[in-house]
């Protein structure tokens, strides 16, 4: 055990009113790949922060090739031989790949050397980059492509990676893991955040699985059936989500042809989507993040209008209606950014109401705001999804993200929508509260609306919708049924790998 | 008759204030922060300035004085938005009133005095008229050469990925706030000390707000800030010409010309940013966006 | 170690206080500036603070209370519902200017008629101006994308051009013995705006004024408009899921606060100015927006703020007269205060704690 890259002793860290971590220690050995498992809000975050040097510890020490780690800033962290790729990429968008991985880097040579060793260094790894490219011009892949580069180029003896497979194709994924397990090869101790079971159970060699802040056990992953790994993950039994009950109709929604620019310089186009839904139907619509979702759900809740006949409900052509005309007839929608674009995070609850349910709930008339109204609406929310908050008074971001989902989503489901958009319905929520989420979704098609489910949650789609089609920049596939489609079959669905090599050392 | 070369310097000279005053704050934008109080640092400067260069007879100790005076009371504004973390346009304007008023009541005393003069440098146009125009490629290097031009940049464009690869985003910020203060009152000691060679209350009549809406023209290059407060130079020459020539059109129409150009210019700018495919892509990702290092 | 933790809810309580706060802070620092230029600093803030109302010369002051109060009161309003919306109208005051100008034009042209018609449809011509010089700003930032910060700030230097223009070419009085300047509307009935109860100070403008804060007042916080101007400055993307249309919001503030600057350079240049000449502007459409935010945006805040900077103006020419302090330190002062303001909001939206350490 002396002979641990990083091991960490009874780390401690405390907001607050949090107690973040609590007594963590585990240990890293050279060449291992160490999987960090924990649902939203477990502590790893938090954890790896304080190895990068971004948090510092209250209590506990850490060890990084025997000697003790304590690094003030992500710079003496580096120095030390600790490399971070990021969930949320740290990178900068208007400059280039030689300009990104330069900022990453403590010394780095001068510009021509450097783009050359960013050349050799990403072709021996079988992930080509060129360095002169602006970042926004890059996939997702190529993005994350240029963090691992930037770690590389430093020869870190501790990679940190933070949820890297949430923005990747399956064959993407797989590429990553067989970088990984290179740079495992050559003795490099990595660290791997994820709370995506299978993914962990076949590339990690040890696992720390940690809940509530605390290390609740350490298991050889390759052991352990994901069931179990879910099961020491949430603390008990996963609640199963009931499917019963529910008959297609007719014909609610349909969308054929329908194209759109892109909002901006980051947007995607939409090219000639075309889409049915019945009444009682649950479609999944799956895809790699930033390949026309939130353009999708802009074109369908009204945030965009689009050209004549190509959005219609039940008959009605809604293509130029207003998002508040479209509710009237009964076209809800739920985004996936819950604070600022579902909900606005300094407004309070019963506010928030107003927001979508003004009409359909008579909230207000005439332009007047009924608040008793809007109160009471709210309150309503509040009970039927159990939503976790002292009042309707509470602001917005006041609460956890599985709470504000619930009401978000119970908001629109209140409603009784004809039809139902969700973008990403579960995302960064708790287990219990995505549960919840996913049964009231099933519930409202059992009523016989129909429900149009965007997310990048594979096991969420496959869980709850009954057809299955895939967006990749900004096309949608044909829909499959989802009985019987195997992982491989969407992963082809989904745009392969976006042309990403095989690694060649 | 009229010799192109004279008026050539004629309209460099008109435009160094402003574009002292827009370097300094392409600096600031490139940062992340968009400091609306140039017009207040530009007049402090013309104040401080005055007067050093008054008291001392030196007019280049005043230019010294104006970047001091500038960057002081720019200060104040990255006090309230780094540190206070107050809303960066409401900030921009505090200083702008603030400094005309300080100004305007410290000058009081200094009203009427005649500035010492300058020698002059190489053409017969002033040193810090070369001094302004050195600038352009110094900023242009560092920006896109120096290292700290790149972190600067990396600050400006997205300042929770720098908080994460772990540089100082409000450091930097207030150093870039710092140097456009110092800039700005350089700006504005040119008109005070080079130019009307008097103290006058507001007497930046608004060259300010044309260096912010210069450093939009100039899609956040330093190269495009000098086209822009040289085409400025070039309307303010045209009708002070105009007005001297005598042309039956009453003065106060003409002087709406800089003004009114600045105006069509940012349409012009604006429309072409807006339509284009890389739209927007020029402006820093972060600008006018205060950062805090959550947990 | 200090550091600062984000409050889940803005606090009430320091809303309220910090406006407070800010207006003793500031008479701290101008106390010690007066000090520091050789003055004694408690005469200087009774002067400038407690003379105008209670002092002795307050018989002629406290009229001025409601004349200075009305225009800012008047803009501010206005203004912060844009500044609620996150837009930026901060060329108030070329809205006011030409505002005056366009309601005077109407009165020049009627001069001599008598009518009840007149005064009317000068405010409205007022109105119609101050709304047009703001709808350019508006529009140019809804076809094109231009800063309607910039923009509207230019109008300004145009719209004291124009005033200037007028007062030395068309608008010029022909009675006026060659001196720059409109015909005095005080003295032709029809178009004057005269003070309707003796001693108060009060016109049609402070008539306006209070309409404006009911008006605004009810629009924020009961109107479906209100919600969404307020969603729109919050989380714009929110607003648009609403199914705000972000150009409509842009038009309606802009449009609004143009308006009703309009309106109140319209009642200055029938009342208390009486005239356009070319210092027309004295700066109410700046120091409006210093009282929008001491107001906190709200209307009745507003209200109050408008009356303690109106107090600022005729308690700075009181300590003028009286203690020979220059006419710039009343600009100081309103300077510090929002400086002060912005600082102390800080409050309201963290906490301090201290940094909690092993």
């Amino acid at each position: 055990m002396a002979d641990a890259v990083f091991r960490a002793e009874g780390i401690g860290k405390s907001y607050p009113g949090v107690r973040a971590n609590d007594d963590v220690s585990f240990h890293v050995a050279p060449g291992e790949i160490h999987a960090l498992l924990g649902e939203n809000g477990a502590g790893k975050s938090t954890l790896v922060k304080m190895i990068y040097g971004l948090v510092q510890p209250d209590d506990g020490q850490m060890f990084l090739n025997g000697e003790s780690h304590r690094p003030g800033d992500p710079r003496a962290a580096r120095a030390a031989g600790v490399a971070m790729v990021f969930q949320h990429f740290s990178l900068f968008d208007a400059m280039t790949v030689a300009e990104n991985i330069a900022l990453g880097m403590e010394n780095p040579p001068p510009r021509r050397a450097l783009s050359a060793r960013i050349t050799k260094v990403s072709h021996d790894f079988g992930l080509p980059l060129d360095p002169a490219r602006r970042v926004v011009t890059l996939s997702a892949g190529e993005r994350q492509r240029v963090e691992i580069i930037r770690c590389l180029l430093q020869d870190p003896r501790l990679l940190i990676m933070d949820e890297p497979t949430s923005v990747l194709t399956p064959q993407e994924a797989e590429l990553l893991f067989e970088t990984l397990r290179k740079l495992a090869d050559r003795g490099t101790a990595i660290l791997y955040i994820s709370h995506k079971l299978e993914e962990i159970r076949s590339h990690c060699d040890s696992a720390t699985i940690l809940r509530h802040g605390c290390v609740v056990d350490s298991c050889d992953p390759r052991a352990h059936s994901a069931r179990e790994l879910a099961a020491m993950m949430v603390g008990g039994e996963m609640r199963r989500i009931d499917r019963s009950g529910r008959r297609t109709g007719p014909v609610l929604l349909e969308v054929s042809g329908l194209s759109l620019p892109a909002p901006n310089a980051e947007g995607t186009a939409l090219k000639s989507v075309n889409l049915t839904l019945r009444a009682g139907e649950i479609l999944g619509i799956g895809g790699v993040a930033g390949n026309g979702q939130d353009e999708l759900l802009a074109a369908l809740s009204g945030e965009m209008r689009s050209q004549p006949g190509a959005i219609t409900l039940e008959g009605r052509d809604l293509s130029a209606a207003s998002p508040q005309a479209r509710r009237v007839a009964g076209l809800l929608a739920a985004p996936e950014d819950r604070l600022g674009h579902a909900a606005v995070p300094d407004f309070s609850l019963t506010e928030n109401t107003l927001l979508t349910a003004g009409r359909r709930k008579s909230l207000v008339r005439r332009g007047l705001i009924d608040r008793g109204a809007a109160r009471a609406y709210a309150e309503e929310i509040i009970r039927v999804f159990d939503v976790r908050t002292p009042g309707p008074g509470t602001a917005a971001r006041a609460l956890s993200g599985g709470n504000l989902q619930k009401f978000v989503i119970g908001r629109e489901v209140l409603q009784s929508p004809r039809v139902l958009v969700v973008n990403q319905p579960t995302w960064g929520v708790d287990a219990g509260a995505a549960t919840a989420v996913r049964q009231s979704l099933l519930d409202l098609a059992r009523q016989g609306a129909g429900i149009i489910v965007i997310s990048q949650d594979l096991d969420e789609l496959l869980e709850l919708s009954d057809r299955f089609c895939a967006l990749n920049e900004g096309r949608l596939s044909d829909p499959r049924p989802t009985e019987n489609l195997g992982i491989d079959e969407i992963g082809l669905l989904l745009g392969g790998a976006h042309g990403m090599e095989v690694a060649q050392i | 008759m009229i010799d192109p070369l004279s008026v050539f310097l004629l309209l460099v000279a008109a435009a160094t204030p402003i574009l002292f005053a827009a370097l300094g704050e392409l600096v600031v934008e490139r940062a992340g922060v968009l400091n609306l109080g140039v017009e207040g640092m530009m007049i402090a400067g013309a104040l401080s300035g005055f007067a050093a260069a008054h008291a001392t007879g030196n007019p280049f100790v005043g230019f010294l004085a104006a970047a001091v005076g500038g960057a002081a009371i720019s200060l104040l504004f990255a006090l309230l938005t780094q540190v206070l973390l107050a809303n960066q346009v409401a900030s921009g304007l505090a200083l702008t009133l603030f400094g005309l008023g300080l100004a305007a009541l410290f000058g009081k005393p200094l009203e009427g005095i005649k500035a010492p003069s300058m020698t002059a440098g190489p053409l017969g146009i002033s040193w810090i008229v070369w001094l302004g125009l050195a600038m352009v490629p110094l900023i242009w290097w560092f920006l896109n050469r120096s290292r700290a031009g790149l972190i600067l940049r990396g600050v400006g464009e997205n300042h929770d990925a720098a908080h994460a690869l772990g540089y100082p985003v409000h450091l930097v910020r207030g150093a870039a706030i710092a140097f456009g203060g110092a800039m700005a009152g350089v700006g504005g000691a040119f008109i005070s000390i080079a130019t009307v060679l008097q103290w006058t209350e507001g007497m930046t009549a608004g060259a300010g707000w044309i260096a912010l809406a210069i450093v939009v023209f100039s899609n956040w290059t330093a190269v495009g800030v000098l086209a822009g407060a040289w085409l400025f130079g070039g309307v303010t020459v045209l009708q002070l010409r105009l007005q001297a020539a005598g042309i039956k059109v009453p003065v106060q129409l003409l002087s709406m010309a800089p003004y009114l150009a600045t105006i069509i210019v940012l349409v012009l700018i604006s429309a072409r940013q807006k339509f284009s495919r890389r739209a927007g892509g020029a402006a820093p990702g972060s600008l006018g966006q205060n950062f805090h290092a959550l947990r | 170690m200090i550091r600062l933790v984000p409050r889940t809810e803005n606090s009430a309580a320091w809303q309220l206080a910090t406006p407070l706060l800010a207006v003793l802070a500031t008479m701290v620092a101008g106390g010690t500036l007066f000090a520091i230029m050789g003055h004694d600093p408690f005469a200087a803030i009774r002067t400038i603070f407690w003379d105008p109302i209670f002092g002795a010369a307050s018989g002629y002051s406290r009229p001025q209370l409601l004349v200075k109060a009305a225009p800012l009161i008047l803009i501010a309003s206005g203004l912060a519902i844009g500044f609620r919306a996150g837009i930026w109208n901060i060329g108030a005051e070329g809205q006011y200017i030409i505002g005056g100008v366009t309601g005077a034009a109407v009165a020049l042209a009627a001069y001599p008629a008598e009518g009840m018609w007149i005064f009317p449809a000068m405010v409205l011509a007022g109105a119609l101006g101050g709304w047009a010089w703001g709808m350019v700003p508006a529009l140019l930032r809804n076809w094109f994308g231009a800063s309607e910060i910039l923009v509207s700030l230019m109008l300004v230097y145009v719209a004291q051009k124009v005033a200037a223009w007028m007062a030395f070419g068309p608008m010029k009085n022909p009675e006026g013995f060659g001196f720059p300047g409109s015909r005095n509307l005080q003295q032709y009935p029809a178009a004057a705006n005269p003070e309707l109860v003796a001693g108060t100070g009060a016109h049609w403008g402070v008539v306006a004024a209070a309409v404006a804060v009911l008006a605004t007042w009810f629009l924020m916080s009961r109107h479906i408009r209100g919600f969404h101007i307020r969603a729109a400055g919050l989380a714009p993307r929110a607003a648009r899921f609403a199914g705000v249309r972000p150009q409509t919001l842009v038009a309606f503030c802009l449009g609004l606060s143009g308006a009703l600057a309009g309106m109140a350079g319209l009642f200055e240049a029938a009342g208390p100015a009486g005239q356009i000449t070319d210092k027309f502007g004295t700066g109410y459409g700046f120091t409006a927006i210093i009282v929008a935010f001491l107001g906190r945006l709200h209307p009745v805040g507003i209200l109050l703020a408008g009356l303690l900077l109106a107090l600022t103006y005729i308690g700075g020419e009181l300590a003028q007269l009286t203690l020979q302090l220059p006419a710039a330190t009343v600009q100081v002062f309103q300077g510090m205060l929002l400086f002060f303001l912005l600082g102390f909001d800080l409050l309201t939206r963290f906490r301090i704690a201290r940094r909690i350490t092993a």
